[in-house]
């Protein structure tokens, strides 16, 4: 009895505890249904494939931002054991201090089972070296393709922009469109047109390990998409033009815009100092970058889209043709000048002495004559039609906003700049509201207040030159294989019409401003066989030097279009602190025009253009400050004993020659193995 | 007819009296185990040459199935007198292993169990559960013993406990656990029925601490003891004893949960096997962070860690499962090493994930029937050394069956012991092999009665 009892109990103990297992498993299996998803989020990997982005062609069919291929050399840190490390050092160059410093550093980084660049867009030499070797240092070190933006003419750095890892905030305003180290266009065209050149991403399902190493294809591809490559673009830039643009702006700070007028098409957009867009590129980027926003010259700036200045006498057609339009003048309207405007409590000056300098529209414009330009804009202020200055002046700035001066044009590059046309509150703020056309007169000479993008001012030749309207001044002529649902360009359709002044006073401006080459302040502009019509501009501007406010040298400026006739380029051309703007930017500007319409330049103009280049025209400050910055990173350099100046040549394949395998050339400044040490 | 019995041995027919459904069972078992950890290691190489290669960890367990036969045979031709001479014998064998662990023990893994002879690794804690369960059952049938007196039982629980301290030193506390299993036997053999009860309820009543926050824990035991008052109050009126009762049992318990738990946690285990212990019952381990040390805390940080990742895979991986399974070789989880350890302690991860619920249902009931026939076989004993060395047997399969899958479906603390026959790792087969095998050989000669 004793013993049946007990050997019922142990009985029941073992069926009980088997039966709390099956319990927790029927809750495990059979209830709990979200086990299943969890292993499939362990187990599969989602790989989005980016296609290979869009190639930007010039006006010509030239491209000017394709894809090419560099070899980064990898490697697996598990996969070390028993490999001829001595021979990897010797295909380097690097001896086995380093070589043991890059591989804790790719542990650190990345963990011994995942693959880390071990060096990054090897040189050719080592490539050769390393292709033919590499079964020896197998699977512990392999060569990865990486492809990469190139700019083979390595210009037009501000206008295409660059690609780069796209980061937390562009993931969150995205709303995680993109993933963690995926590329997009952060900045020019590569971010406006973004979604066009990125095309198509494809998914690929792959299975994973619990180190995350891929095992392979999940369902055998059955989920998979594939990528679509990118779309081309086709723009108006002249590429060569540009190439010579940057030439001309080399050691100075400016920009040049040359925009098409019929169309709005930007044929150039340069800015200066500018850089080699090739160094933006890879995983070069970000030690190059950091160097370039160092530079006390921003080298990283887009001056003709951001750069603000006081337009100075290039404005004067505009005011010329807000009177016209206005009617408080017409195209006789004469002023007797003596060297000086006395119309309000000061004296403003003006170059000219002589009579009859400002005896009609064309002779003031040829002239630029500031007392004829002050004397108008108070009378466009002051029209009587309007009752008040307020009213005047908003009716004045109104004008000037659709002239584009003030307001964004919308050009298809991000973050552009609207330039500075005051509101009536902003001088009602500054002078308690009692101001009046005197209070603000240098605004009718482009000074004061005033600022305008040299976009902007390229723009308003368009105006002049096609007679009262413009096209959104823009790159992008078309998109390949464009789609009913591309209506990015649309906007750049629409004709935007600014004044309804006749065409014959529009003659009468354009005449004055080629009698500005022809005869005025511009004539070293002159180009034999081409009617070139242009305003120079010599602005005042102020800087904070040392915390001091000082005047600075003058702006040197020029806008004009050719021929003017038929205008077919609209070009204008800030050089800052170059003086007059007879001295730097008109003949810059002559040389694009030149190049544009002749298709080529002489030899004594080629001449012209060295000339040109091998001028520096820096505010002391810059330099020295530059020169500071460069020694502290030559005596870094020397301290770590790298060669960070010296530019290293880099394997690089054209991604639509792949098969051909043409060896290529290209110089990439910094190796960014280093940049830790730097930043 | 003991002549009669000698006469049938010396025909040596080793075949009869043999349980051969045990055995069936057996071989069962330990087949499911390498197809098991064949689905869980394989890589697509050729999987004849990966049999005979000796490389693969299921080309190993196959060969340690061969030994582990081989053994077996041996133990089916030894006389089973054998086993009641050598019993004391082969315990003062473990112990001395046991101590030879502490100068001698290679580390591997943190465990300090494991003496290493060039490529062979023993661990004596594995091996001496069969030594304990022969001289438990020595003892217990010893011609002079009476099992009721407290100085037997004494003695009883120090042959099951020496080992188990020693084990607890070479830090492996789950080994050590597996001897209290061996408290099973002694309750079939007259160990008061209080003891057992007692046993429940304190381990009843601390998994409840865990569970239910301490305060509130105290509150309900002391209004269950006010209401048994009330009820039985017209007893109580009879004889005070019972009521002095009730009071002593209610201390005692508001006692354990209060103050003798929270004791035991905080100053005989170490922090990462208390936070083990919470992370079973979902809790977070709130601790005196003041009296750890930075080697404590790192310690339960990757305890943590570890734990809770292996739980969570495996627990992931059986989920995956279903009804029916993803079938052989098509788990994703168990195919690719998230469950780590899977092809040892968390093997029943790849038959959860392969073969779903059903699967898992089939195995469990070959493990119960298993433990259901050796319990019977038990029982049809003749000689009381048999009988008590069957239940050890029994004991200690269900331990481990139970405590191993319920680590592997989150209800146990994690604790690294081996599924009886599955898991791999030659030391547990060949150690299951010997216990089960020299069972079949009593059980052969049931009808003898050995002492």
């Amino acid at each position: 009895m004793f013993n049946q009892s007990r050997q019922n109990v142990i009985r029941l103990i073992i069926f009980v505890a088997f039966s709390v297992l099956i319990i927790r498993l029927i809750f495990l299996q059979l209830v709990s249904s979200n086990y299943d998803n969890l292993a499939l989020d362990n187990a599969v990997n989602k790989k989005i494939i980016f296609p290979d982005r869009g190639i930007i062609f010039d006006r010509n069919g030239k491209s000017i931002l394709e894809n090419t291929l560099t070899y980064d050399l990898m490697i697996l840190p598990t996969q070390l054991k028993g490999l001829d490390t001595a021979g990897i050092c010797k295909i380097l160059k690097i001896n086995l201090v380093q070589f043991k410093e890059r591989v804790i550093s790719s542990i650190i980084k990345n963990g011994r089972y995942r693959p880390s660049v071990f060096e990054a867009s090897l040189s050719v030499e080592s490539f050769v070296q390393l292709q033919e070797n590499i079964f020896r240092f197998e699977p512990g070190f392999f060569l990865q393709e990486r492809p990469i933006r190139s700019y083979p003419y390595k210009a037009a750095a501000h206008v295409l922009g660059y690609v780069g890892e796209v980061d937390s905030n562009i993931l969150k305003r995205t709303n995680y469109f993109y993933q963690l180290g995926d590329y997009m266009g952060l900045s020019g065209l590569e971010r406006y047109y973004e979604p066009v050149l990125m095309g198509q991403r494809g998914v690929r399902y792959q299975i994973k390990d619990n180190k995350n190493r891929i095992v392979g294809a999940y369902e055998k591809g059955k989920f998979d998409s594939t990528a679509i490559a990118g779309r081309n673009l086709r723009t108006y830039i002249d590429i060569d033009l540009q190439v010579m643009a940057e030439r001309l702006l080399k050691n100075k700070l400016g920009a040049i815009v040359a925009i098409e007028p019929q169309t709005g098409g930007i044929l150039v957009l340069a800015s200066g100092p500018t850089y080699d867009p090739n160094q933006l590129t890879g995983n070069l980027r970000k030690a190059n970058f950091s160097w370039l926003l160092r530079d006390t010259s921003r080298p990283l700036f887009n001056r003709a889209i951001k750069g603000q200045y006081p337009p100075g006498s290039t404005i004067k057609p505009v005011g010329a043709l807000i009177a016209l339009d206005e009617g408080v003048i017409g195209p006789d309207f004469g002023l007797g000048c003596g060297g000086a405007y006395y119309g309000c409590r000061r004296a403003i000056a003006c170059e000219h002495k002589n009579p009859g300098h400002a005896s009609n529209l064309r002779q003031a414009l040829a002239n630029s004559c500031n007392s004829y330009f002050s004397h108008i804009y108070r009378l466009a202020i002051d029209n009587p039609a309007e009752r008040n200055t307020v009213n005047g002046y908003l009716r004045w700035k109104r004008y000037m906003n659709s002239f584009g001066m003030g307001v964004k044009l919308g050009v298809d590059l991000p973050s552009e700049d609207r330039g500075f046309i005051p509101d009536t509150s902003f001088y009602n703020k500054l002078y308690n509201r009692s101001w009046s056309s005197c209070t603000n007169v240098f605004l009718g000479i482009g000074q004061g207040e005033m600022q305008a993008t040299p976009l902007q001012m390229a723009n308003l030749m368009c105006v002049i030159a096609n007679k009262g309207y413009y096209y959104t001044p823009h790159f992008v002529r078309s998109i390949d294989n464009a789609l009913v649902t591309d209506t990015i360009l649309n906007v750049y359709k629409v004709k935007h019409d600014v004044t309804k002044i006749p065409d014959s006073m529009y003659n009468i401006v354009q005449l004055g401003m080629q009698d500005v080459v022809e005869r005025g302040t511009a004539v070293g502009a002159r180009i034999a066989g081409i009617a070139l019509a242009g305003k120079t501009g010599t602005a005042e501007n102020y800087g904070i030097i040392y915390g001091k406010r000082e005047k600075l040298a003058n702006h040197s400026w020029f806008v004009c279009f050719a021929p003017r006739e038929n205008p077919k380029i609209a070009v204008a051309v800030v050089v800052e602190n170059a003086g007059f703007g007879s001295t730097w930017a008109g003949p810059i500007a002559s040389l694009i025009v030149e190049r544009y319409l002749k298709d080529s330049l002489s030899q004594e103009r080629w001449k012209e253009v060295e000339r040109i280049e091998g001028k520096e025209i820096l505010l002391p400050i810059i330099k020295t400050k530059r020169n500071k910055l460069d020694s502290l990173r030559n005596e870094r350099l020397k301290k770590n004993q790298l060669n960070m100046r010296v530019e290293i040549p880099t394997l690089s394949v054209p991604i639509n020659k792949k098969k051909k395998i043409i060896l290529a050339y290209h110089l990439n400044a910094i190796k960014s193995n280093h940049e830790e040490k730097f930043i | 007819m003991q002549l009669n019995q000698i006469m049938k041995k010396n025909s040596f027919e080793i075949s009869s009296g043999i349980d051969w459904v045990l055995v069936g069972v057996y071989v069962a078992l330990v087949l499911i185990g390498i197809t098991s950890i064949f689905a869980t290691t394989y890589r697509d190489e050729n999987i004849i040459a990966g049999f005979f290669s000796l490389k693969t960890d299921y080309s190993k367990q196959s060969l340690y199935f061969l030994i582990s036969a081989v053994l077996a045979v041996l133990i089916l031709l030894t006389d089973s007198k054998f086993f009641t001479a050598t019993a004391n014998i082969f315990y003062f064998f473990g112990i001395i292993l046991l101590i030879l662990v502490f100068p001698f023990h290679t580390d591997v893994k943190g465990t300090k169990s494991i003496i290493r002879f060039s490529t062979f690794q023993l661990q004596p804690a594995e091996l001496c559960k069969i030594f304990v369960n022969l001289a438990l059952a020595k003892y217990l049938s010893s011609i002079d013993l009476n099992f009721a007196k407290f100085k037997s039982q004494f003695i009883a629980m120090v042959i099951v406990l020496v080992p188990a301290i020693l084990t607890i030193f070479q830090n492996e506390t789950g080994l050590a656990l597996v001897y209290f299993a061996f408290f099973l036997v002694m309750y079939r053999e007259g160990l008061p029925t209080a003891i057992l009860t007692i046993s429940f309820s304190i381990a009843l009543l601390v998994v409840l601490t865990l569970l239910i926050d301490q305060n509130t824990l105290a509150i309900i035991l002391s209004s269950l003891a006010v209401l048994l008052i009330f009820i039985i109050r017209k007893q109580i009126k009879k004889s005070k004893s019972i009521l002095f009762a009730i009071i002593t049992i209610w201390a005692v318990c508001v006692g354990i949960q209060k103050y003798a738990v929270p004791y035991f946690f905080n100053h005989v285990l170490k922090p990462y096997q208390v936070q083990r212990i919470y992370a079973t019952v979902g809790k977070d381990f709130q601790v005196d962070l003041e009296k750890l040390t930075a080697e404590d805390i790192k310690k339960m940080e990757e305890k943590k860690k570890a734990g809770n990742y292996n739980v969570k895979q495996s627990q992931i991986a059986i989920g995956a499962g279903g009804f029916i399974g993803k079938g052989l070789l098509k788990g994703t989880q168990t195919r690719y090493d998230f469950v780590p350890e899977q092809r040892t302690d968390f093997i029943f991860c790849t038959i959860g994930e392969g073969f779903g619920f059903i699967g898992s249902l089939v195995l469990l009931s070959l493990y119960l029937f298993m433990v259901f026939r050796i319990v019977s076989i038990a029982e049809r004993q003749r000689s009381l050394f048999s009988r008590a060395y069957a239940y050890g047997v029994a004991s200690v399969l269900l331990f481990h069956i139970f405590i191993n899958i319920g680590m592997t479906i989150g209800i146990v603390p994690v604790i690294g012991i081996p599924l009886p026959l599955m898991s791999y790792g030659g030391t547990a087969l060949i150690t299951f092999t010997v216990l089960i095998f020299i069972l079949i050989r009593l059980d052969a000669d049931r009808q003898m009665i050995l002492r």
